[in-house]
């Protein structure tokens, strides 16, 4: 019987059972940053343990960098005594750093395709959550925390139970308009916010056969934010298309080696899954989220639910609460709702083509009066590009603030942040209470197109509409 | 060396109402601008029980009543979302031991795990009854049986489920794995060497 590539992976990498029956699995790479490592370095000194693998480790720094400030010190002392930690843990250990200075900085989940770090077959884990982005190029990739961290560095493993596997076939043409991240915000709220827990996501069928590979990424992005930890797209002639000739990617006679192998770990046709869902490409619409979970989501043409229309108590009690927050009324049309912030970035959309995507369309339209609208490249790889390419100029024409490159107001450890109960149409992947930097600010999750239409006209809107797409649908 | 063995945690108890509590809720990301985790404690479930002002909301984790408790009860996925150990190590530092909720997130629940932090599951009824056994008598003791699968509150109990590894795990005292991973070096070596993109 065959296997799944999730199965392949695991047992290339697991080194043996532990007493308590998890397994001790190799982790090939590993990535870092400055929120998550600084404590696992400082547990490793105070065991007095060394990095056992450091070609294996590298680092960026992404979460706490300025996007409007690219002198240090910067203005906030502990971002500058973070990135400095970051910086001696690095040079103390001998692992690869992506500083400001290298023009290869960006988000870590951006650098590591980038740099064809990121490869078929592996194991990735990083001391970050949407770790699963990597799972595109089908590796299978773990978020962690910061104790596991310090495995990682001290063993190059971690000790795991083995996941299930559920198979997600998504099939058919998405309309025009819609968006990778319209198809991982409508899995998400299908299969809810926990479905996912105790699975890897394996993402398949001839929706995703068509993606790039970075609308691969956007959807294994989030694979979390559905409960799963791991989340990949099997390899092809894409994925090897994307990685030849990357500073990391095998060379020469290597490179046909490497293709080989990575084509033997796709998972085989006859393989067994735990769990399988179809998923119709042409059901899915523009999707914005209402609430304060990525599950709470709706179509751009649809109303945002009410209490009453949830089955059961704690669902009616989620909902209150979602609505009371955001001060939406329940049964209100989506469509509508007046923004004071457009962000369009971070690690799900701050790729190349998210903004190549959304420049197509800005041209002669400006950010309304009263929004302020900040894009900001996933890395300085993507600014160079984009900036070579005149985008970041269609932005600035179009009334766009373009940043440097960082984490920035997806969660709002840099000084991009909301204040007070501002209301924020969002590329990120978060919509939870406070999580943009403000205690009472509001997120709407949506893809960049649509925050782009937002951002002109000042309130949620079909970008269809607003850009003026042929009709579509009845 | 193992840590000791958790097979119980006794305390009182706090109800924490709400499905989906993320780790943002529980540790605010502001407040992770910090390079070790000391005096995360502060920051616990901090915009849950502070305004924008920093004055007091009502909310049971700011009621006295149950100033002393260590066990957090609350409801369905909890710590879903970000990875940040902080939010599992704030908890233990704000002097919380475990935490019973309906289902827990995948990575919380292994970062709680690892650092000795208890995280069973109760049905949606049962931790109905405990949250008004607490609200009636917040000085009831409550004790989370690892070994039996239960949770008993006063002379009553009700059952409880913890994943198989993370309750050998607690009740061995070898819930931080790291030095077992460590004995594993000479295996990781071979399995490392067998793979081509491992080499330096």
């Amino acid at each position: 019987m065959g296997k799944s590539l999730f199965e392949k992976v695991w047992d290339a990498h697991a080194v043996r059972q532990l007493a308590n029956g998890q397994t001790q699995l190799l982790i090939g790479t590993h990535l870092i940053h400055e929120v998550t490592s600084p404590q696992a370095f400082g547990m490793l000194r105070d065991r007095d343990l060394k990095v056992q693998y450091p070609h294996r480790t590298f680092a960026t720094v992404d979460h706490i960098v300025p996007t409007n400030e690219t002198v240090e010190p910067y203005s906030d002392p502990l971002a500058q005594g973070m990135i400095e930690e970051l910086r001696k843990n690095c040079a103390d250990n001998k692992v690869t750093f992506f500083d400001t200075n290298t023009g290869h900085q960006g988000i870590v989940h951006v650098v590591g395709p980038e740099q064809g770090i990121t490869q078929p077959g592996t194991t990735i884990a990083c001391g970050d959550s949407h770790t699963a982005t990597h799972g595109a190029f089908g590796a299978v990739a773990f978020g962690i925390g910061t104790s596991q961290v310090r495995d990682v560095l001290a063993t190059q493993t971690i000790a795991l139970n083995e996941l299930k596997v559920r198979r997600i076939d998504v099939n058919g043409t998405l309309a025009p308009g819609v968006y990778a991240k319209d198809v991982v915000l409508h899995i998400i709220r299908q299969l809810g916010t926990q479905g996912g827990t105790g699975f890897a996501y394996e993402y398949g069928g001839t929706t995703f056969d068509n993606f790039t590979m970075e609308e691969r990424m956007t959807v294994c992005n989030m694979s979390i934010e559905g409960g799963a930890r791991v989340g990949y797209v099997n390899p092809d002639e894409k994925t090897y298309e994307y990685l030849k000739g990357r500073p990391y990617s095998p060379k020469g006679g290597a490179w046909d080696a490497a293709v080989e192998r990575w084509k033997f770990f796709a998972s085989d046709p006859d393989c067994t899954y735990d769990d399988v869902v179809e998923i119709d490409a042409a059901l899915i619409q523009p999707t914005v989220t209402w609430g304060i979970t990525p599950g709470q989501g709706v179509g751009i043409e649809e109303n945002i639910p009410t209490v009453e229309d949830a089955p059961t108590q704690s669902e009616r009690d989620s909902v209150a609460e979602a609505l009371e927050y955001m001060q939406f009324e329940g049964g209100s049309p989506m469509k509508g709702k007046k923004i004071d912030i457009a962000f369009i970035g971070s690690c799900t959309n701050g790729r190349l083509s998210d903004f190549q995507e959304v420049a197509k369309y800005i041209k002669g339209h400006k950010v309304a009066a009263g929004v302020q609208a900040i894009v900001v490249p996933g890395s300085q790889v993507v600014a160079k590009i984009a900036e070579e390419l005149g985008l970041d100029q269609i932005f600035i024409e179009a009334g766009f603030e373009w940043r440097a490159a960082g984490c920035s107001m997806c969660l709002a450890m840099n000084p991009d942040k909301l204040i007070g109960d501002q209301l924020c149409a969002s590329s990120s992947n978060r919509n939870f209470k406070g999580r943009q930097g403000s205690p009472t600010g509001r997120t709407m999750l949506m893809s960049p197109l649509m925050v782009a239409a937002a951002a002109v006209t000042g309130e949620v809107s079909d970008a269809r509409e607003v850009f003026g797409f042929a009709p579509v649908g009845v | 060396m193992p840590a000791t063995p958790i097979k119980q945690v006794t305390g009182k108890g706090v109800f924490v109402p709400g499905d989906d509590i993320d780790t943002d809720r529980i540790i605010p990301a502001r407040f992770m601008k910090c390079i070790t985790f000391d005096g995360l404690g502060d920051y616990l479930f901090y915009d849950v029980r502070k305004t924008e002002s920093g004055e007091d909301k009502k909310h049971n984790l700011n009621d006295p009543r149950f100033a002393e408790a260590s066990i957090l009860v609350s409801g369905n996925n909890f710590g879903c979302g970000s990875s940040r150990e902080h939010a599992p190590q704030s908890i233990l530092r704000a002097g919380y031991q475990a935490v019973i909720a309906g289902s827990f997130a995948e990575i919380f629940f292994g970062n709680s795990t690892n650092l000795g932090v208890v995280c069973v599951i109760a049905s949606d009824t049962d931790r109905g009854i405990i949250a008004k056994a607490i609200e009636m008598n917040p000085e009831l003791e409550l004790t989370i049986d690892v070994e039996d699968h239960k949770i008993w509150y006063g002379d009553q109990s009700v059952p409880c489920e913890i994943k198989p590894g993370a309750r050998n795990s607690l009740l061995s005292g070898n819930y931080d794995p790291l030095d077992e991973l460590l004995v594993g070096a000479g295996d990781v070596a071979k399995t490392a060497g067998a793979l081509s993109y491992m080499q330096a």
